[in-house]
């Protein structure tokens, strides 16, 4: 039986509230979103906080709205809402494709973006897309908000850039007219971690790629994305040639190494692969928009 | 840590230790052997109930987290002695084999009836994609939740 070591709760009813208590209890103190992630690890001992303070009870955590020129989403909205929603499927379908295959519908109606992104394992399907579109992190904590590009929120594997007494509040992404966008994943059965996985977003004008975003997940590319393929790719035609080539280079900004779900080069071939794949549907989306 | 839960109408308090599951709260602390516990990874589903009407999987929620909450368990279906149509369903369907998943199935089944009352044969797969059964290969599984749907009308409501 795995059952956690023993540990505090408490309820937060308020982000100011969250950060006082988590500010005051120190170090050892976790915030809780959705749980499918933070309580599993903490039966595994992978984590062993004193306390947790429960997220899941302040409102102005959740939702998903426009404002300006970006899409926002709380932290504490869930994935099925991430999955459903109408705004972030007009702008980027690759959102609905990634949470699609993330987990089973019962995880998603409780787990969260946020905690997702926090928990930043290493195949998080939502640290891919929130690299390739270059979204920012709204981090806050008792003395105000600070923004960290997505492409800088992880410091390694399960580690982020979030400090003691500080919680993700929003993910903020930037909207682009005329983008197209796809994600691809290779997993072992349905809801599993993916062997490889590869989002894009493309912008194809005047018949030449004029900005795209490459993110990959469970290859070990550093910040989840592909910056080298992306260069390569700005300014080109998307002709087959060119998106292969960019799909190669991302291959080898990828360090896959080898474990339970298959080979280092299986999954270097995967990286290449399921870029290009996305990479096509992204420019037909973009093209016929 | 005080906790008062409402399952399946009834008022439960206990003084429990802020890490019990929900699961083993039900099970051991209040003796409701009918929700099963089973991988205990958030994988396998034979722990869903419900909490607040939606489907949780037990195994991964803290029993503090339930304070306040109204939860129902496979033994909140069946009313007044009569079996809900997704019982019944099972029954008519011979849907289980070892009856491990049974009472998890049977929650995310139901559920997903009164979410969708035309819920496809494809849309109800997807639906019960987290609740794995290692016996029956699911066409009786399937055809029991179809049961449901099809006979649900006159019954339960969520």
């Amino acid at each position: 039986m795995q059952t956690p070591a023993p540990v505090e709760y408490s309820k937060a009813t308020t982000i100011a509230d969250a950060i006082s208590q988590l500010e005051a209890l120190g170090e050892d103190s976790r915030p809780v979103a959705g749980g499918y992630s933070l309580i599993p690890m903490m039966k595994l001992r992978l984590a062993r906080p004193d306390s947790v303070v429960d997220l899941n009870f302040i409102s102005e955590l959740r939702g998903i709205r426009v404002e300006g020129n970006e899409i926002v989403v709380g932290a504490m909205t869930t994935h099925a809402d991430v999955l459903s929603s109408a705004i972030l499927f007009e702008h980027y379908p690759i959102f609905r494709e990634a949470e699609h295959v993330i987990a089973d519908p019962i995880v998603r109606m409780r787990g969260t973006i946020g905690g997702s992104m926090c928990q930043a394992d290493p195949a998080s399907d939502l640290s891919a897309v929130g690299s390739a579109l270059r979204g920012t992190a709204v981090i806050t904590g008792s003395s105000g908000s600070r923004m960290v590009p997505l492409r800088e929120f992880h410091e390694g594997p399960y580690e982020t850039v979030i400090q003691t007494g500080e919680i993700l509040t929003k993910l903020r992404y930037p909207i682009r007219p005329g983008a197209g966008s796809a994600y691809e994943k290779v997993e072992r059965r349905a809801g599993d971690w993916g062997v490889c996985t590869a989002g894009v977003f493309v912008v194809v004008s005047g018949g030449v790629v004029t900005e795209c975003g490459i993110g990959m997940a469970a290859v070990n590319a550093d910040h989840y994305c592909a910056p080298e393929a992306e260069a390569m790719l700005t300014g080109k035609a998307p002709t087959e040639e060119n998106l292969a080539a960019a799909a190669a280079a991302a291959a080898n900004e990828a360090n896959p190494i080898a474990d339970q779900r298959g080979p280092a080069d299986y999954k270097r071939h995967l990286a290449s692969e399921l870029t290009l794949r996305a990479l096509r549907r992204a420019v037909a989306a973009s093209q016929g928009a | 840590m005080q906790v008062s839960v409402n399952i399946n109408g009834v008022e439960h308090s206990r003084d429990v230790e802020p890490r019990t599951l929900l699961v083993h709260f039900i099970r051991d602390d209040l003796q409701m052997r009918g929700t099963h516990w089973g991988c205990d990874t958030s994988n396998c589903g034979a722990c869903t109930v419900w909490v607040n009407g939606a489907p949780v999987k037990s195994c991964t929620m803290l029993a503090v987290q339930a304070d306040g909450a109204e939860v129902t368990t496979v033994e909140g279906l069946a009313k007044d002695g009569a079996l809900d149509p997704i019982q019944e369903g099972f029954t008519e369907c011979h849907g289980l084999q070892c009856g491990y998943c049974t009472p998890g199935m049977m929650m995310t089944g139901r559920w997903l009836v009164d979410q969708n009352p035309n819920i496809t044969r494809e849309e109800i797969r997807e639906g019960i994609s987290g609740n794995i059964c290692r016996c029956t290969g699911y066409k009786n599984i399937l055809d029991a939740i179809e049961y449901a749907r099809d006979h649900a009308n006159s019954e339960v409501s969520a």
